[in-house]
């Protein structure tokens, strides 16, 4: 019978065990594919003339691949979106945490929960439909389709993620800290602002990047919102074009094993190292953030 | 705990074989590609395997690159594609010994459209050519009113694109200002929606929420395209691996005939004269 109950256990562990190891598969296989397929474009052209590059014209007669105006388009309407989103969620999350009565609290945490749920081709969808023509009208562009566009729901997208860590963040603050300050006669906003939020800051650092990390590779809105010129940005108020968003476009038709494919796998191996040290940033500032609560 | 891991990742691996195996023994053709073609060949395999019941076609969207691929993989019957093979491609299938065959199955004009506002009735191919070069960025260079003109395109690697650019743009680079769009269907509708705006669709996506211009005084409709006076003009094609056989040639030719022709009208594009 012990024989018995031994080996149960010994299959679950083992279960849990590949299931484990299959992530850790799963990303080095995306990592290998990424790379095989993106270096065989440094046989034509050199690193310096792709990463500085002004021009993205893949198909013309000679091919020009230069990733700068999608990795600028990509980082301009992230800070857009972080303009709008980090002063947002902090002030919802201040808000949910510090100030809100219970019940208003349940309810605002399940709105912005809500949030998360609407797929991102929808707000793509609201963008084209709605926010682009409004905005066209609003401010008298030729274009509503504009990076400020793109910025304002990506800003949309990132505040959940946002306001619900930075949240646990400040939730996480021992009551300690803020006894001590009252005690010695802060008020409640002093307390709030030099103590509370100071003391997560880790947390929310955290937030604040993996909310970038979502904006950085979101694909169905920026594809659908920005423009899509790849042209160096510089204004808000101009189409531009991500470097998701060229990848979901050009994919498609390319011919499988020409540069132009190699181009892609490229620039997406970029995306890949940015999106991957966001989150190992994101990670340390996590770890740094437990110990301190601890 | 050895020998248990060991036995777990040999079920897993002979799992996962058993599979593929399985699948094999029915004989599926696979039409894969164009995404422009995508509907007719959609819609014309509807009405085949009614009329074939034994008869199992997969149609599949993905691009023309991405059919033509396909095709030298071995891995489709049909490859769609709005343009014809490049010179890449066709080293490619010579390397992989593969003969692709060309079979043109329809035809599809391309159109200038403009918001219906826009006063301006028709440009010259050249005309066209410095709008889309970024020459002329203001519709009152052409006799219309003070406005910027906002060039829509598609993005270079589909076969749409590749057309204007041969037929119109003759090889020259498209102003980086332009704005890429995914499909036929979102440059309408940004073309709809933007008053200074320019684009260019399939025949089939001309509507009343857009207005199509003449270009070089030649209306694009049908007739235009057939007669070969409309000058924005393509063919579409079907590519076999060596001459089709069994069922393949069997939708070729339903797709040539009297009711499958009706179909590619029906679908907006122009039947082979």
């Amino acid at each position: 019978m012990k024989g018995k109950q031994h080996l149960k256990e010994k299959i679950i562990k083992n279960i849990f065990f590949l299931s484990s190891l299959t992530s850790i598969f799963f990303l080095l296989g995306i990592s290998f594919i990424l790379f095989k397929e993106g270096l065989p474009l440094f046989r034509e052209i050199d690193l310096k003339s792709f990463l500085w590059g002004k021009s993205w014209y893949p198909t013309y007669n000679p091919p020009e691949f230069g990733l700068l105006p999608l990795i600028l388009g990509t980082l301009w309407v992230t800070l857009g979106a972080l303009i709008i989103a980090v002063p947002l969620g902090i002030s919802a999350a201040i808000y949910i945490s510090e100030l809100a009565p219970p019940k208003i609290k349940d309810y605002l945490k399940l709105a912005i929960e809500m949030l998360t749920s609407i797929p991102s081709v929808i707000y793509g969808f609201l963008g084209i439909v709605v926010l682009g023509p409004w905005l066209q009208n609003l401010l008298n562009l030729s274009i509503g389709l504009c990076s400020l566009t793109a910025s304002l729901l990506l800003a949309l997208m990132a505040i959940p993620t946002i306001a619900s860590i930075s949240e646990e963040a400040l939730f996480s603050v021992p009551k300690d800290y803020k006894e001590a300050s009252y005690a010695l006669g802060a008020t409640k906003w002093e307390t709030i602002a030099q103590v509370t939020v100071p003391a997560a800051f880790s947390g929310i650092n955290t937030a604040v990047l993996l909310g970038m990390g979502r904006v950085i590779g979101e694909t169905m809105t920026v594809l659908m919102v920005a423009g899509g010129a790849a042209i160096i940005p510089h204004s808000f108020l101009q189409p531009v074009r991500t470097i998701t968003a060229t990848i979901a476009l050009e994919m498609g038709e390319t011919v499988v094993g020409s540069n132009h494919y190699y181009a892609l796998f490229a620039i997406a191996c970029v995306l890949f190292i940015i999106s991957l040290t966001l989150n190992l940033s994101a990670d340390y500032f996590l770890n740094k953030f437990r110990r301190i609560s601890r | 705990m050895k020998r248990t891991t060991l036995t777990l990742i040999l079920a897993g691996i002979i799992f996962t074989l058993i599979i593929p195996i399985s699948q094999a023994g029915e004989k599926q053709i696979v039409v894969q590609g164009s995404t422009t073609v995508l509907p007719i060949a959609q819609a014309a395999a509807e009405v085949f395997m009614q009329n074939n019941p034994q008869a199992d076609l997969s149609i599949r969207g993905g691009g023309s690159g991405n059919g033509i691929a396909s095709l030298i993989d071995g891995t489709c019957d049909i490859a769609d594609s709005s343009r014809p093979m490049k010179d890449k491609e066709i080293l490619l299938c010579q390397e992989k010994g593969v003969s692709p065959v060309p079979h043109i199955i329809a035809m599809d004009g391309i159109a200038v459209i403009v918001h219906p506002s826009n006063l301006i009735q028709g440009l010259t191919t050249e005309q066209i050519k410095d709008i889309y070069i970024g020459k002329i960025t203001n519709w009152k260079e052409l006799g219309g009113e003070d406005q910027k003109i906002v060039v829509v395109s598609r993005d270079s690697s589909s076969g749409t694109y590749e057309i204007f650019e041969t037929i119109v743009l003759q090889g020259k680079k498209v102003t980086p200002e332009s704005l890429s769009q995914t499909s036929n269907q979102t440059v309408a509708t940004i073309i709809s929606t933007t008053k200074g705006a320019i684009g260019y669709v399939g025949l089939g996506y001309i509507s009343s929420n857009v207005k199509a211009l003449q270009v070089n005084e030649v209306i694009p409709e049908k007739a235009m395209v057939i007669n070969g006076t409309y000058p924005i003009s393509r063919s579409l094609f079907m590519y076999t691996n060596g001459a089709p056989q069994g069922i393949t040639i069997d939708f070729i030719k339903f797709i040539w005939s009297q009711e499958g022709q009706k179909i590619v009208e029906e679908q907006g594009f122009i039947p082979l004269p």
